[in-house]
């Protein structure tokens, strides 16, 4: 298959809806664009489970390579592997859900939809780049529509926070842009992932590189002290744009955390290895209490996101290969979930016109189908098994015992405590919002979820129950992927 | 006599058309608007005659020189002057001496040719008198303004300055070598103190032409002073020029103190671009935030510099070309709302993009594009000169630069959210673009996210520059 197409297809339906002419077109097309992203994500997926099952073992598939700067070696260099296909298909799930859930919105329909299209690009081109030039290109590419789309359509103090993003991620890319020229110089001039996972790279280097690359990519998912823009960006983004960022943006730093940091440079990797389970280890804690304190439903989401991207940055910091089996299992199942989190906060904030916990209350009375989506997606948040959260953190957890000293043992028991708190202020949350009276009487006239945001949950809700319940064939993904890591890490 | 004019081609350009103002002055003259019009059209050719017969050779012994890379670096110059006389045709048609303003403004960009040609230290000071002296008087032409003459005073006497340091340079390298030529000075330098005392002086002249801190003062107060058709020729055609023959001087000339010039161009591209960026955030003036934002751009193209092998030329050419398209559209967006509001602080920007969108977008590329954002040529311009700057494998200084671009995008933001964030209960009124000022942005923006995305450009520029 050529890859090719999922950034034409995105690219294309973005010029689409410049050229529409009114906001019904745009909508239209953008919904078609996703749909049919979404159909390429699917098809992608069963050609390569394919090509699989018939043998053939080449760590990347669908290879393109095509010389884009050649006097400086940069190659436009496109291929997939279990990891990149889990991931694309998360990010074409996001965009379907992002795009119905934004219905409605009246302001500047067409350069929302423009930029939404246009984030979604980024993330397909970053997942599936094997050279780090255009890989870093389609990170930095997301930069302008996640500020736009905050600071147009945000709320609450929305320029702040889009700046504080924007600043923040490009603190981030900055890191990551000395880290990848110092990999370009250090590994003879070459920028392609695979030609680097081959080449030695000296320790002195890999001890400098690694921390930049590292943090660099951790600012994009929330690295413990890295994760202040977190809180403030979700909650004061659009809902899609929301999603987007939770969903898919937060996942590109874990992607790139583990394929070029801990990939390329395993020596590196095992130095750091223990302070990187320190950190998630506080970022799980902390984000756990944190959330504990906040009133506000997005807040409460951004806050636990935090808490539960530290399990993927645990899984890594493991560096067995079910912990990052799991950690990988875990990005795409937060990605799901906190997706569905936000559209659901949404579709209640535009209702009751608050986020505030305590101002609501009886929601299940009258917006049944929203509080059920809302139950759903709180119990995946806090590891009902069934759903997917409880797969990608046990998952974690397995890994992680197969570290036999005590480090590694009190970290894991230090995270595994945090799901009892994610408990507390998950139920807390719910039982306040959608069970008991009902406090306010315009909450009597409202009507439950309409037809765009109906198909947005549930297509949602089946990728979390996919997981939830046959979690096989993303484990079957993964794990291939997650071992050629280990292999590099075991220096093999 | 044929392989002069073929090799002199885009100075007799250059100088016919001069002399075709010359006779339109003198005679009976024409209309303004017909007038901009008959010099945009040959400016056009001007530019398309740079693609014809190139070739490389010398004339008058060692004075001048011509390559492929030369002539391209001359198109772009071209091709600045072009869409200067683009965007800014409302302010020019407006203007009582259209015709001089154009002469004078070709004489500099000859003189810009001619420098970038020069073979010998000689010619290159003339050229660079020729370069320097009318973009005084340009810089004095919003007659009725006393901040216009201040700016041009403030100029003409920084650059007379500069000139006299730059020919004390020259006397010393005269007087150490003997020989004025930079094939044969090379042959002549061994790192003595005398000649490190030389290489100071021609540095700090240098600096004053790119603003380079510490040398930057007389910059921003000549910038906000000046018509914005000066301003963007200031920091946009005259910047690319020195930089063009900056760099050829260190590389050929200096190229046997290679370790001295590094660490000194490494340390005041560090300080350009702190400082730039520091002073930058603050501004409130429009032309003020460029002037300053342009002044960190240079630390940029210095980091770039350092080098010292052909990336770093490669990477310098591609990005001023890029620098070209983006700083203009910003000066362009600016100069168009300069002329119908006479609004010129940052903070009238509010609320633009409710009466403006087109003009929004072009504003947000163009800066998206100068503080390195993809997919912006912008940021492709960026990274190559990082990565220039990366080859002496100096981590530190790299990530200062990149961090610096952190700052950058911190300021360009600021006038990104006025424009398209902020309320305004009486923003800039929509503005009606003439076509020439709506052919010229469309072509910056174009040239803003095409440069980068063709990448045969940047292989092509170091094809030329090996």
């Amino acid at each position: 298959m050529n890859l090719l197409l999922l950034i034409g297809l995105p690219l294309l339906t973005a010029v689409a809806v410049l050229l529409s002419r009114n906001k019904q077109q745009v909508k239209w097309i953008a919904l078609f664009g996703s749909v049919a992203q979404l159909a390429l994500a699917f098809v992608l997926f069963f050609i390569y489970k394919h090509e699989r099952e018939t043998g053939n073992a080449a760590q990347m598939l669908f290879e393109q390579n095509y010389p884009l700067f050649k006097s400086l070696n940069i190659n436009f260099h496109l291929g997939v592997d279990g990891i990149s296909i889990a991931m694309i298909l998360l990010t074409a799930f996001v965009v379907v859900a992002g795009v119905l859930v934004s219905w409605n919105i009246e302001k500047m329909t067409k350069e929302f939809y423009f930029l939404l299209i246009l984030l979604g690009m980024g993330a397909y081109g970053f997942f599936i780049s094997l050279d780090l030039f255009i890989l870093f290109f389609f990170l930095e590419i997301s930069v302008i529509p996640k500020y736009l789309l905050i600071g147009i359509w945000g709320s609450g103090k929305k320029e702040y926070s889009a700046n504080k993003l924007a600043l923040m991620l490009m603190g981030g890319s900055a890191l990551i842009l000395v880290g990848i020229l110092g990999l370009y110089f250090a590994a003879g001039r070459s920028f392609d992932i695979m030609e680097l996972s081959k080449a030695t790279v000296s320790l002195p280097y890999q001890q400098v590189l690694f921390p930049l690359l590292f943090v660099g990519f951790g600012v994009f998912t929330a690295l413990f002290p890295l994760h202040t823009w977190v809180p403030d960006g979700h909650s004061s983004a659009p809902t899609a744009g929301s999603m987007f960022l939770a969903g898919i943006s937060m996942k590109l730093g874990g992607y790139g955390c583990l394929r070029v940091a801990t990939y390329l440079l395993p020596e590196g990797a095992k130095e750091y290895a223990n302070i990187i389970i320190i950190l998630s280890a506080i970022a799980i804690l902390y984000g756990a209490f944190a959330t504990m304190m906040q009133k506000d439903l997005k807040y409460i989401n951004a806050y636990s996101s935090v808490s539960h991207v530290g399990f993927s940055l645990l899984g890594i910091g493991m560096l067995t290969q079910t912990a990052i089996t799991g950690a990988l299992m875990q990005m795409v199942s937060h990605g799901l979930m906190t997706a569905l989190f936000f559209a659901v906060i949404g579709m209640i904030y535009d209702r009751t016109h608050t986020r505030m916990v305590d101002e609501m209350g009886g929601l299940m009375k009258k917006l049944p189908f929203i509080s059920t989506i809302f139950f759903i997606v709180g119990l995946c948040s806090l590891g009902l098994p069934g759903l997917s959260g409880f797969v990608a953190e046990m998952t974690i957890f397995m890994g992680s015992w197969e570290n036999a000293d005590a480090f590694h043992r009190i970290a894991t028991i230090a995270a595994a405590m945090s799901i009892v708190v994610t408990a507390v202020y998950i139920l807390r949350a719910i039982g306040n919002t959608v069970m008991g009276p009902i406090k306010n009487e315009s909450y009597l006239s409202l009507k439950d979820a309409a037809w765009n945001e109906r198909l947005a949950a549930i297509i949602l809700v089946v990728g979390i129950l996919a997981i939830g319940i046959a979690p096989g064939w993303l484990n079957d993904l993964l794990r291939p992927a997650a071992e050629e890591i280990m292999n590099r890490i075991a220096g093999k | 006599m044929n392989e002069f004019f073929i090799l002199m081609k885009q100075e007799l350009a250059v100088t016919a058309i001069i002399f075709l103002l010359l006779f339109i002055k003198i005679g009976k003259g024409i209309q303004h608007s017909s007038l901009l019009s008959l010099v945009q059209f040959l400016l056009l050719i001007n530019f398309g005659a740079g693609f014809f017969f190139n070739q490389s050779g010398w004339l008058f012994g060692d004075m001048y020189q011509t390559t492929p890379l030369i002539v391209f670096q001359k198109n772009i110059l071209s091709l600045g002057v072009y869409l200067i006389s683009l965007l800014c045709a409302d302010w020019l048609k407006k203007t009582e001496h259209l015709p001089e303003f154009f002469m004078l403004m070709l004489s500099a960009l000859l003189g810009m040719f001619l420098m970038i040609s020069s073979g010998n230290l000689l010619i290159f000071y003339l050229a660079l008198e020729l370069a320097t002296i009318p973009v005084a008087a340009m810089a004095n032409f919003d007659l009725h303004k006393k901040r216009s003459s201040e700016g041009a005073m403030k100029m003409i006497l920084s650059s007379a300055f500069s000139s006299g340091i730059l020919l004390f340079g020259i006397s010393l390298i005269y007087g150490i070598t003997g020989t004025l030529s930079f094939a044969l000075i090379p042959g002549q330098l061994d790192g003595s103190t005398l000649q490190l005392l030389a290489f100071v002086f021609l540095l700090s002249a240098f600096a004053f032409k790119l603003s380079i801190v510490p040398f930057h003062l007389w910059t921003a107060d000549v910038y906000e002073g000046s018509p914005i058709a000066v301003t963007s020729f200031l920091s946009v055609i005259s910047k690319g020029a020195i930089a063009f023959i900056f760099i050829t001087i260190l590389y050929k000339v200096f190229q046997p103190i290679g370790e001295v010039w590094y660490n000194m161009l490494v340390i005041l591209a560090v300080i350009t671009m702190v400082i730039g960026n520091l002073f930058a955030i603050r501004q409130q003036n429009i032309k003020r935030f460029l002037a300053f934002s342009s002044i960190a751009q240079v630390g940029f193209i210095l980091v770039g510099m350092s080098s010292g092998s052909e990336v770093g030329i490669t990477a310098v050419v591609y990005f001023v070309l890029i620098y070209v398209f983006s700083n203009l559209a910003a000066f362009g967006v600016a100069a168009v709302i300069t002329e119908q509001s006479g609004k010129e602080n940052i903070d009238d920007y509010k609320g633009l993009y409710k009466t403006n969108p087109f003009l929004c977008w072009i504003l947000a590329l163009a800066l998206f594009s100068l503080a390195g954002i993809p997919p912006t040529a912008g940021f492709f311009g960026k990274l190559f000169l990082i990565t220039a700057g990366a080859t002496k494998a100096s981590f530190i200084f790299i990530t200062i630069a990149a961090l610096n671009m952190i700052v950058s995008l911190y300021y360009y933001l600021r006038v990104i959210r006025a424009a398209f964030m902020d309320k305004n209960e009486n923003p800039i009124s929509a503005i009606k673009l003439s076509p020439s000022v709506k052919l010229g942005l469309i072509i910056c923006g174009a040239g803003i996210v095409l440069v980068g995305l063709l990448s045969w450009m940047y292989d092509y520029i170091h094809s030329l520059s090996l």
